[in-house]
């Protein structure tokens, strides 16, 4: 349902009901913990939706991740626990922001290895052109260019 | 046979873009000047035919004519005028007509101002327009045709969804595709220079107010779809990095990398090649964008199979236009001279630091968002990536990029001057760590990073007024000397210092907003009142309402000050419309300076009460005044002398005229 502002560049097929995630009566009374699990929310995919967290979806199957996720707080689960519960259970699918690992180790390695592969470039490029520009003729122009250039000041000062 | 003359007209502009693709380049190779100048008038003749097809579709779509397909099937009689007319591109093959219409009128634009550029520049550049125009012609009517019929034709329209029935459909996707089209002009006179082998400063001038239009449409249809997306879905999100914003996301990111490297070439004749590979990238990732999200195979690879012709033919055409353009770079690009050398501390080492980044930052959304889709096409093996990813990636590529922005327009060209310019930010430094310090004492509870960012924001702002400033030394001569000094500024200089400033004011707003933001759940019956930063919110009882081709089921709020002081009324609501069994939710709104109270009804419940979500979001709008304000620094720049003079020689070409005469 996020989608809307996009929606038109997509095949339109929609749920019948846009009301909204969490619901009044899943809320925890501990405050604490509620942060916990809001936070923990969105970090989980409602497998059913295309690309919303669990937070987010109102799909039945959210629904029940939400309350599963609020009852292993209150049973005393880390944060980590509970993703580990989850990830047991339903796959690393579930997770939105995939672990590292061999199969992710391309779409986390990409960002670091671009850019320091840019800075090397970079830097071996200004080397080079350093050394380039100390040579003497590096700035010098061509036969064809200086007949253009002489052209082309006669040309000014004609007019 | 209104939609037949669409469908005709269509198909002439398929043949006359096809004329347009290969006569041009023939006379190009033979050097024969009549092939050659037969770009201008073909690019308009396919224009006009491609004008007329667009009509007749928005005819049909006026007309409630059901007896067409595709208005069957997306509009009704009775929607209002506006949505008959904005239904037209909310379906696949009328936003394909928008897209290849937006394309012919950009190419006739070339046809009609581009009296100045050199002929063969001229005749390859609308080539490669008419390639890429025969393409999507030829796509449209092969395998999205508008302009089928129903034998039988049905009494009433199914109505256009009605998410879609909403304002902003009718200027997002508009923009979204002048900014995605604009850029197959940068693209188009890309490959033409690669054609010639040949390529110069002047190249990016011209080339410089297409992206520049294509950059200023793409910003504001991004925030838009950003601010729709904000007060339709009900919950007050406003960015979700969702695989059909990341495909608007990209080519912006790279546009803007395009943008600032094309100033490096006009000005100093450097990164010449970059800058036409970066061209290549941005229209690529428009092309990538539209089509990814049409084929609906960003949801799953599955969708591809659902229409293999659709797909098959997309991704034909993915390959050709973005292989052929790569592979004709790696074969002629190392023919291109390079030139412009530079310090790495200068104006032009800034803004190889912001192409760095925004190439990296574009990289990694396009990793991010096609890296689920590869792997389950690989290995059969299902990841997420979502939110948490990008933030985390995103966050610290754009962050460096946001402290270095500042220092840029300080620097002189060749060789720039560190201190010099570290010493002229003291102002925005001191400012920003003003900010950054009141952030942490007023706001607690928020994020241990939100100050830094709001100081970040903070800096970004005071550094682009800093460089006005500079230029017009303000405050250190007279103020009249001051003015004068500011109205003879390049318009360039103050677009540059809106955007700029622009961006700040929208990066304090999403640290704001999603920093310091507090949202109450509840569920309430009448009489009941919630509590929200400072406002009281008095539940008064729900309502029906109708609509012209919707029911409302209304719930109306009181709004008051903490002491009692009414301020006003909200009325989110549920809205239900028959004709195709759907419920949207309305949220309302009220906006308190630039931040905004945000209401929205959850279901009702058997007694009578009703779930609501309020939201109290400081700043929000801030977001998206950030975008209106690098808009008109877009604008600004567009108007810059600079780029005119470069354009057309009106007294000239009249002169021309008389003496023909």
């Amino acid at each position: 349902m996020k989608r809307i502002a996009f929606v038109l560049l997509l095949a339109l097929s929609w749920p019948s009901s846009l009301s909204a995630a969490v619901q009044p009566d899943e809320i925890l009374t501990n405050p604490t913990l509620e942060t916990r699990a809001r936070a923990l929310s969105q970090q989980l995919r409602c497998m059913v939706c295309q690309n919303e967290s669990i937070d987010e979806s109102d799909a039945p199957l959210a629904r029940d991740l939400r309350v599963l996720v609020r009852e292993r707080l209150q049973a005393g689960d880390s944060d980590a626990q509970v993703l580990d519960f989850l990830v047991a259970r339903y796959g690393e699918f579930v997770l939105l922001k995939p672990r590292l690992s061999w199969r992710t180790a391309a779409l986390w390695g990409l960002p670091p290895g671009l850019l320091l592969t840019g800075i090397a470039l970079l830097v071996i490029g200004a080397r080079r052109r350093r050394g380039r520009a100390q040579e003497p003729d590096a700035a010098k122009l061509t036969a064809a260019e200086e007949a253009q250039l002489r052209r082309i000041l006669a040309e000014g000062g004609g007019s | 046979m209104i939609a037949e003359l669409g469908h005709y007209a269509l198909m002439l502009a398929l043949g006359l873009a096809l004329i347009q693709a290969t006569m041009p380049i023939v006379g190009t190779r033979t050097n024969d000047a009549v092939l050659m100048s037969m770009a201008a008038p073909t690019a308009l003749a396919q224009f006009a035919f491609v004008a007329m097809a667009f009509t007749a579709l928005a005819t049909c779509y006026v007309i409630s004519d059901f007896s067409v397909l595709n208005v069957f099937e997306n509009s009704n009689s009775q929607m209002p005028f506006i949505y008959r007319l904005t239904s037209i591109w909310g379906n696949h093959e009328g936003s394909m007509m928008l897209w290849v219409s937006i394309l012919a009128f950009f190419g006739a634009l070339v046809a009609v101002f581009g009296n100045n550029l050199p002929a063969a520049l001229k005749a390859n550049a609308l080539a490669i327009q008419g390639w890429i125009a025969a393409a999507f012609h030829l796509f449209i009517l092969t395998t999205s045709n508008p302009f089928g019929r129903i034998p039988q034709a049905p009494f009433e329209g199914r109505d256009l969804n009605p998410i879609l029935q909403d304002p902003g459909l009718a200027f997002h996707p508009p923009l979204l595709y002048l900014g995605y089209v604009g850029f197959s002009i940068a693209f188009s006179f890309a490959i033409a220079a690669l054609l010639e082998g040949r390529i110069d400063a002047a190249w990016a001038r011209w080339v410089r107010p297409w992206v520049l239009g294509a950059w200023m449409c793409l910003t504001l249809g991004i925030a838009g779809g950003s601010y729709w997306a904000y007060y339709e879905l009900g919950w007050g999100g406003f960015w979700f990095w969702d695989p059909v914003e990341n495909a608007s996301l990209m080519p912006w990111l790279a546009g803007t990398a395009l943008l600032h490297s094309a100033v490096v070439m006009e000005k100093r004749g450097a990164l010449k090649v970059w800058t036409i590979l970066l061209a290549i990238i941005t229209f690529s990732l428009s092309l990538i964008g539209t089509f990814l999200v049409r084929s609906g195979v960003l949801t799953s690879v599955h969708a591809f199979a659902t229409d293999p012709m659709r797909g098959v033919f997309i991704l034909a055409i993915l390959v050709v236009f973005i292989g052929g353009a790569l592979a004709l770079y790696g074969w002629r690009a190392p023919l291109l001279k390079q030139g412009g050398l530079f310090a790495p501390i200068s104006r032009e080492g800034a803004l190889v630091f912001n192409n760095l980044f925004l190439t990296t930052a574009c990289a990694t959304v396009f990793v991010g968002t096609l890296y689920p889709l590869a792997l389950e096409a690989l290995t059969g093996q299902k990841i997420s990536v979502g939110p948490p990813f990008f933030n985390a990636t995103f966050g610290p590529l754009f962050i460096p990029l946001m402290v270095v922005m500042p220092f840029g327009p300080l620097m002189g060209w060749k060789r720039g001057d560190l201190l010099g310019a570290a010493q002229r930010l003291l102002a925005a430094a001191i400012l920003a760590a003003l900010a950054m310090a009141a952030a942490f004492a007023l706001k607690q509870g928020g994020p241990v990073l939100a100050p830094f960012g709001a100081g970040i924001a903070v800096f970004v702002m005071a550094g682009a007024v800093t460089d006005i400033v500079e230029r017009t030394l303000f405050l250190r001569v007279p103020f009249r000397a001051a003015l004068r000094r500011a109205v003879g500024l390049p318009r360039s200089a103050w677009g540059t210092a809106f955007a700029h400033f622009g961006l700040g004011v929208t990066l304090l707003g999403i640290v704001a907003a999603t920093a310091w933001g507090s949202e109450r759940i509840a569920e309430v019956k009448v009489g009941d009142t919630l509590e929200i930063a400072h406002y009281r919110l008095t539940f008064a009882g729900l309502f029906n309402r109708q609509g012209p081709n919707y029911r409302d089921m209304v719930g109306r709020f009181v709004v008051r000050r903490m002491n009692g002081d009414l301020i006003g009324v909200m009325e989110p609501s549920r809205r239900s419309f028959p004709s195709r069994n759907m419920t949207t939710t309305e949220a309302a709104l009220m906006t308190r300076g630039v931040s905004q109270l945000y209401l929205s009804l959850g279901d009702p419940m058997q007694n009578s009460n009703v779930a609501v979500r309020l939201y109290f979001k400081p700043q929000v709008l801030l977001i998206w005044f950030g975008a209106m304000i690098m808009f008109a620094g877009g604008a600004l720049s567009l108007s810059d002398r600079r780029l005119r003079v470069g354009a057309p020689q009106p007294a000239k070409a009249r002169m021309a005229l008389r003496a023909a005469e």
